[in-house]
């Protein structure tokens, strides 16, 4: 019983929008990704969410909790649209630079495996969540930009929910998530930290590495 | 957050879930570095006594409400309760001048008590009025009052100083709750509250324990963070610059301990990344 009430509702709300808004990511696949490339950043963000809320919606073992589904359709949607990298790198800080293309990768990996994993079991909640575009200014032509949606549901309140997006030779990528003022980038930043001053990228590797087995036991 | 226990109850139930399980917190030696969290040991050891009761108390509680109240009975409750709160949340926005927001918790008020019967019935978020929360805390937010540090309280959770000053004129002045007679009914009233609004998050709960490293930061920093865009209201681009390791330093700043982003022999690197680590403090809050 340790939050207000004023949190409470809106942290339920704010995990089941951003397992949908990371699963939002990418419903383009391959085929699509051409025309997506060229597509409003704004636009392409609605229509993901929208299609991909209601392909949750219309899946019964994904609301039934079916895990291996949901990480099916995440890793097969996600990963074009979400530039784990440069979300990883970011998260990381300064001490990327000095990491090795081996640390590197296995920090990308295991942070990737932890968001994947620990927000996909959120997915089973959606409901009857739609998207709304919130008004963002003056991006015309820029190539890194942050697009503002909303969640609304029949029930709770509505959860704000940002994206930062840059704009690849891929088309645009999402590094960056905000639910309810909260930008995920800057709140991993310091849970790295203590893993970091304690020993390092090899440390914080591991820890997130034992981390990850952790919640796979857990689930299975 | 209002405070719904004082005094006599929260000791007893303090000594009893350190009986329950201990108190004992980890404390990571890095703790009380950051400048938002100077009480960063004492919040640890309050905030693993709450983990405690809850796992205890709270959550068992929560599971029973679940499994005796039906859905539709308790988002009628919390309806009600959501509703009662419009006349703090109506308060606050009056006094951050806000007279947009302060017309539509009237009207949220009036039509969910009236049409709504009493508030069970949310009938004013489908007609349009939003529901925006508001609490004292972030009222002197915007009036320029510094957030203050961290801190946990018992069973309420994360505060800060600003935030428990704030807890005053919301408990009694702008909760109906408290104004109930015999002072009995306020604790009575004020449990089932906190008991429906523990219930509503048990899926997020567990989430965000999967979710974070150190569950203690994940929860301080998400908060604060929380915090600031809630005063701020979310206004425009609060999107603070994220330093990116790839881009060149600006002139003027430390050149970075080791080799380029290129390939660096990790025996000398893994030196030098702990030693530039401490530097990377989030700024203050």
């Amino acid at each position: 019983m340790h939050a207000s009430n004023s949190q409470v509702r809106a942290r339920r709300a704010a995990y089941t929008a951003l397992a949908a808004s990371l699963l939002c990511a990418a419903v383009a696949g391959p085929a699509r990704a051409d025309g997506a490339d060229d597509a409003a950043p704004d636009q392409m963000i609605l229509q993901l969410s929208t299609q991909v809320l209601e392909e949750i919606r219309g899946d019964k073992a994904i609301q039934a909790g079916d895990f291996a589904r949901v990480e099916k359709l995440v890793n097969e949607r996600i990963l074009p649209r979400v530039d784990f990298d440069k979300m990883t790198r970011l998260t990381v800080g300064r001490p990327w630079r000095a990491a090795t293309p081996e640390q590197r990768s296995a920090l990308t990996e295991e942070f990737r495996n932890l968001l994947m994993r620990t927000y996909s079991g959120a997915l089973s909640k959606v409901s009857d969540q739609k998207v709304r575009l919130r008004p963002s200014h003056g991006q015309d032509g820029a190539s890194d930009v942050i697009v503002r949606t909303q969640i609304v549901a029949s029930q709770g309140d509505p959860v704000a929910l940002d994206y930062r997006l840059e704009k690849t030779p891929a088309g645009w990528k999402i590094y960056d998530l905000n639910i309810l003022g909260v930008w995920l980038v800057e709140n991993y930043k310091s849970e790295f930290l203590e893993p970091l001053n304690q020993g390092g990228v090899d440390n914080l590797i591991k820890v997130l590495k034992e981390k990850n087995r952790k919640v796979v036991a857990a689930k299975s | 957050m209002s405070g719904h226990l004082r005094g006599g109850p929260a000791a007893i139930l303090f000594a009893a879930a350190c009986a329950l399980g201990g108190c004992a917190a980890t404390i990571p030696p890095g703790a009380g570095g950051n400048p938002a969290d100077p009480f960063e040991r004492v919040n640890r050891h309050i905030d693993a006594f709450n983990t405690r009761f809850d796992e205890n108390v709270g959550q068992p509680a929560a599971r029973g409400y679940n499994a005796v109240l039906p859905r539709v009975l308790r988002d009628c409750l919390s309806n009600i309760f959501d509703n009662l709160a419009e006349v703090g949340n109506l308060f606050n926005a009056t006094l951050q001048a806000k007279a947009g927001e302060a017309a539509r918790d009237a009207g949220r008020l009036l039509i969910n008590s009236t049409v709504g019967i009493g508030g069970c019935f949310d009938v004013a978020t489908p007609a349009g009025l939003e529901r925006k929360r508001q609490n004292f805390g972030v009222t002197m937010g915007t009036w320029g009052v510094p957030q203050g540090a961290y801190l946990v309280l018992p069973l309420l959770g994360p505060s800060t100083v600003r935030q428990t000053a704030g807890l005053i004129p919301d408990f009694y002045l702008t909760d109906p709750v408290g104004y109930l007679r015999p002072a009995k009914d306020v604790y009575y009233v004020g449990t089932v509250r906190l008991l429906g609004d523990r219930a509503a998050i048990l899926d997020a709960s567990r989430l965000v324990d999967e979710a974070a490293l150190d569950r203690y930061t994940f929860l301080r920093d998400g908060y604060l963070q929380r915090l600031r865009s809630r005063v701020n209201d979310g206004s425009g681009m609060s999107a603070p610059p994220i330093e990116d390791p790839d881009a060149p330093d600006p002139p003027g700043d430390a050149p970075p301990p080791a080799a380029p982003p290129a390939v660096a022999p990790p025996g000398a690197t893994a030196a030098a990344a702990p030693a530039d680590a401490p530097a990377d403090a989030p700024p203050a809050r």
